[in-house]
């Protein structure tokens, strides 16, 4: 217990510590939302035809549209002309055409933010794609992938390099027309990363994105696209950062998953955003469409640790199209001082003997207000499927806010859904059982707290598990008396 | 006999006002607002997400013809000793079509403080109070109600004391028209450590697609101790709706029941508020639907003392094309520490084309609370089915067997032994008689 004090008492020396500024040029689009920005940013990308109109169709679809008012979160309303929708670090010429040649101010970015982007950090086994406010900075490992026939790369990489695969899937599971935040994504999404499996493969490392946004004023709309095909299976981890600053900043992405027959992947994220301070000033706002489709036998599993943004929004969905496909869904939620979260899962059995589960925990300490919504639908061809679904709250403190907000819907009588939630603080019994053996309040809380996030965490890949463990410990410095 | 037929009701009916004016030119205000805010709102729609799940376009198709007068239907004595309850030892309050029937109602002796009485019988003061628990609803509804409401039941009950029997309210919609809607509108108020049971059930005499738009309104005083049955068997053309709005004294207990079992849509709408410490709340339901039938409970239970218990237990039986919705909300405000809160919903689809749909949410700002919820969906279950197989039973009789537990469970809930025997009885020879058992 001793040494993760320490850990603590480390982490807590500066509260937010990936808020640092990197001071690079960049090239930013004026502030303002037009069909010139959108044509800006598709003529920027140097994309085809098809892709600028599908951009524009969603475009002109948005301006129709009205942001949505039910989620249980209170802010002001967003001004989307207040917002740059492209800023990239300057490159020179070219542009770099390997890691070597990346200005060393953003590696450098990368290394304070632990990041291994340099090959030397082979050691670490996992891919990386670095997103640097709209553009990707750079992609390791890409020539070992590739014997694989992996394809992993940056999005806009991909539409030059792979347009067939990317015609064929973008859009199919979140459609431009999908919600108001989808929506603007289509049409201004600036850059992500694009995973490719072959039939039969198991991709051979870990792949992961590192989402960093560093410019002011901007708002990041990145997209991310997964194709695992039939038998293969990759497992991917997101991780996201951002400076301090004053303003709120949005944050609106999208993510695709599409497995074939007999396909699994599996999405775990560690959202750090930075939440803004104990007073609500600044943070993001992270509004996120992310949905998976499963084909026949195929499985997607998301895992998700949720501690930053002022405001999440993001329900990770499944479409248990196929038969025998499992969708699985482990979340756990943090919320401190001001914070807002209103997330959780969409469950949607479609095939015959399809499975779904759920788990989610939330924590609310200081002023945080945390949400499960949540919903499993059961179709009338949906013969045997089987939902368990699992919400638990943790209170810290009496001013935060825990809620659940789960919507069934079954139309077959033979599917088989149950549904549990508890809402419990932490007992004094229980930190005074701790105290008495000599832990300090603090530890103990952590404890307790890691004790229940455990089921979500051993999901996790292992450093991913440790990372999260250790920022649930740091988010929660301070929220007990 | 005359009688309002237009479409809409939020053109303001000049003559129906006129009419109810003279029952009570006080309330005039109170039915001037409905109708104003009824014609801001108009029908809830899908969109709605309180009504998500309901549609109630079907009601807002038919023809607006609110019974402001009696229809003028003989009824007799004998037509009712039949109805469910007609025999129990009770105070009977009869209401036709919306209007009090003084002829088939009986009124024995209660003790001197309790009063049971009908609304147009010209109580004082209670035009100031009527609206008062019902007014923060926005649920269109009670708008109209407000409008157009004709009689209905007034029970107060002084402190201290106790309904020396059980007090029956019993509401039969007998018209041959469709669209006829009777707007029923009650008010019970019960003393501080009062005593009592209450029931109220719902009746057609005719086929035809007829509405019931009841609102009640019940203040519970402190120490009170009171039961509220709900019994809802109109005919599978009727649409019944009906709203309660309870306010809970300072260590209340007060269980509501809703047993519905007939109507084409029936919505009950229960808003419960828990203001002061040491209230214990049950609200308990039991739906039985077939054929097109939908029963909708919504209820929000607010918290906003602490030390106080609310429990929910609802059970569907859905067969045919049927639909079950539960939407149930606890609302645990800031300060209302030691809240025990507890929900379940169970629902039991017998047949492929049922559907049920189901949220139970909790909105909690308070963090020493208990509140868990919990709900299920699925068919009956087969290891259950075996286990009594394996002890004997063929296949329909242990399905029977299960099926009359699952309901069974919410029945014997109920605390007035006759009442229990009377429901538990009438709900398991329904179930043999209508359910595909075998």
């Amino acid at each position: 217990m001793r040494a993760d004090t320490d850990t603590i008492d480390e982490f807590v020396a500066s509260d937010y510590k990936y808020g640092f500024v990197t001071d690079i040029e960049s090239e930013s689009l004026e502030p303002g939302l037009g069909e010139e920005a959108v044509r800006f940013i598709s003529a920027k990308k140097k994309e085809p035809e098809w892709l600028l109109e599908w951009r524009l169709k969603a475009f002109r679809h948005w301006e129709k549209l009205e942001c949505p008012t039910w989620p249980h979160v209170k802010y002001p309303p967003v001004n989307f002309q207040d917002i740059s929708y492209y800023s990239a670090p300057k490159k020179k010429g070219d542009g770099p055409k390997s890691l070597d040649e990346v200005d060393p101010k953003l590696l450098e970015t990368y290394e304070k933010l632990g990041v291994p982007l340099h090959e030397r950090a082979r050691l670490a086994g996992v891919a990386v794609d670095a997103v640097f406010d709209s553009e990707s900075i750079g992609t390791t490992f890409k020539a070992d992938l590739a014997k694989e026939g992996v394809i992993f790369c940056s999005i806009s990489e991909a539409v030059q390099e792979h347009p067939e695969l990317v015609k064929k899937y973008l859009g199919t599971v979140v459609p431009y027309t999908d919600n108001f935040y989808a929506t603007l994504n289509s049409a201004v999404f600036s850059d992500g990363s694009f995973v490719y499996i072959p039939k039969g493969t198991r991709c051979p490392m870990e792949l992961s994105t590192y989402f960093r946004i560093n410019a002011a004023n901007t708002g990041q709309f990145e997209r991310t696209l997964i194709i695992a095909e039939e038998g293969s299976h990759v497992s991917y981890l997101e991780g996201c950062t951002a400076p301090m600053r004053d303003e709120n900043q949005l944050h609106a992405a999208v993510v695709e998953l599409v497995a074939l027959d007999n396909a699994e992947i599996k999405y775990s994220t560690v959202q750090n955003w930075y939440p803004g301070d104990e007073e609500g000033r600044g943070g993001i706002y992270n509004f996120v469409t992310k949905r998976g489709i499963c084909k026949t036998n195929a499985k997607i599993s998301w895992t998700q640790v949720e501690t930053g943004s002022a405001i999440t929004w993001k329900y990770p969905s499944v479409i248990l199209k196929g038969d025998n496909s499992i969708g699985e869904f482990y979340s756990v939620a943090l919320t401190n001082n001001m914070q807002q979260a209103d997330t959780g899962t969409k469950m949607v059995h479609l095939g015959k003997n399809t499975r779904s589960t759920i788990v989610s925990k939330g924590i609310s300490a200081g002023r945080g207000q945390n949400s499960y919504r949540g919903l499993v639908q059961v179709g009338k061809k949906a013969t045997n499927a089987r939902n368990f679904s699992q919400c638990d709250s943790l209170l810290i403190g009496d001013q935060c806010g825990a809620h659940t907000f789960p919507y069934i819907e079954a139309k077959n009588p033979s599917a088989n859904i149950e549904h549990e939630a508890t809402t419990s603080k932490i007992g004094e019994d229980q930190i005074f059982y701790c105290n008495q053996r000599g832990l300090e309040t603090q530890d103990a809380v952590n404890m307790i707290v890691n004790g229940f996030c455990k089921e979500v965490f051993r999901e996790l890949p292992m450093e991913f598990a440790m990372e999260a463990q250790k920022l649930l410990d740091v988010s929660l410095e301070g929220s007990v008396g | 006999m005359s009688q309002l037929a237009t479409t809409n009701p939020a053109v303001e009916p000049v003559e129906a006002f006129t009419k109810l004016e003279q029952n009570g030119a006080a309330l005039m205000p109170l039915r001037k607002a409905g109708l104003a805010r009824f014609s801001d709102s108009g029908y809830p729609t899908l969109r709605d997400e309180d009504w998500r799940f309901t549609n109630v376009k079907p009601i807002a198709e038919l023809p607006f013809r609110p019974t402001i007068d009696p229809l003028g239907q003989a009824l007799g004595q004998e037509q009712l000793g039949n109805v469910t309850f007609g025999q129990l030892s009770a105070d009977r309050l009869v209401f036709i079509d919306g209007h009090f029937n003084a002829a088939l109602s009986q009124i024995g002796d209660q003790s001197s403080g309790v009063t049971v009485t009908h609304l147009t019988s010209g109580l004082a003061g209670l035009e100031r109070e009527l609206g008062s628990l019902s007014i923060g609803d926005d649920n269109p509804f009670v708008a109209l109600n407000d409008a157009f409401f004709t009689d209905g039941a007034v029970i107060q009950i002084a402190d201290g004391q106790r309904l020396a029997k059980p007090v029956h309210l019993l509401f039969v919609t007998t018209a041959s028209e469709d669209g006829e809607a009777a707007h029923i509108r009650n008010w019970i108020v019960a003393g501080a450590n009062t005593q009592g049971t209450i029931i109220e059930s719902h009746l057609s005499l005719g086929q035809a697609a007829t509405v019931t738009n009841v609102v009640t309104e019940s203040r519970i005083g402190d120490g009170a101790n009171i039961e509220h049955i709900k019994f809802q068997d109109q005919s599978n053309r009727a649409f019944h709706l009906a709203s309660l709005h309870s306010e809970l004294g300072r260590d209340a207990q007060y269980t509501f029941h809703s047993i519905a079992l007939g109507a084409r849509l029936s919505r009950n709408n229960l808003r419960m508020r828990l203001a002061q410490p040491g209230i214990e709340c049950i609200l308990n339901g039991l739906y039985m639907l077939r054929g097109q039938q939908l029963a909708d409970h919504h209820m929000v239970v607010e918290h906003a003392a602490p030390h106080c218990d609310s429990h929910e237990y609802f059970n569907g039986i859905l067969d045919d094309q049927s639909r079950g919705v539960f939407h149930g909300r606890i609302l645990v405000q800031p300060g209302a520490q030691k809240t025990d809160a507890k929900q379940t919903n169970k629902n039991l689809l017998l047949s492929d084309d049922a559907t049920a749909n189901t949220k139970p949410q909790l909105e909690i700002y308070a963090d020493d609370v208990k509140c868990t919820h919990g709900a299920t969906i699925g068919e009956m279950d087969d290891d259950a089915i075996f286990y009594l197989r394996a002890r004997g039973l063929d296949t329909p009789t242990a399905r029977r067997m299960l099926l009359h537990g699952f309901a069974g469970e919410i029945v014997e809930r109920i605390r007035h032994d006759a009442v229990r025997e009377e429901l538990n009885a009438l709900v398991l020879g329904r179930l043999e008689a209508v359910h595909k058992l075998d």
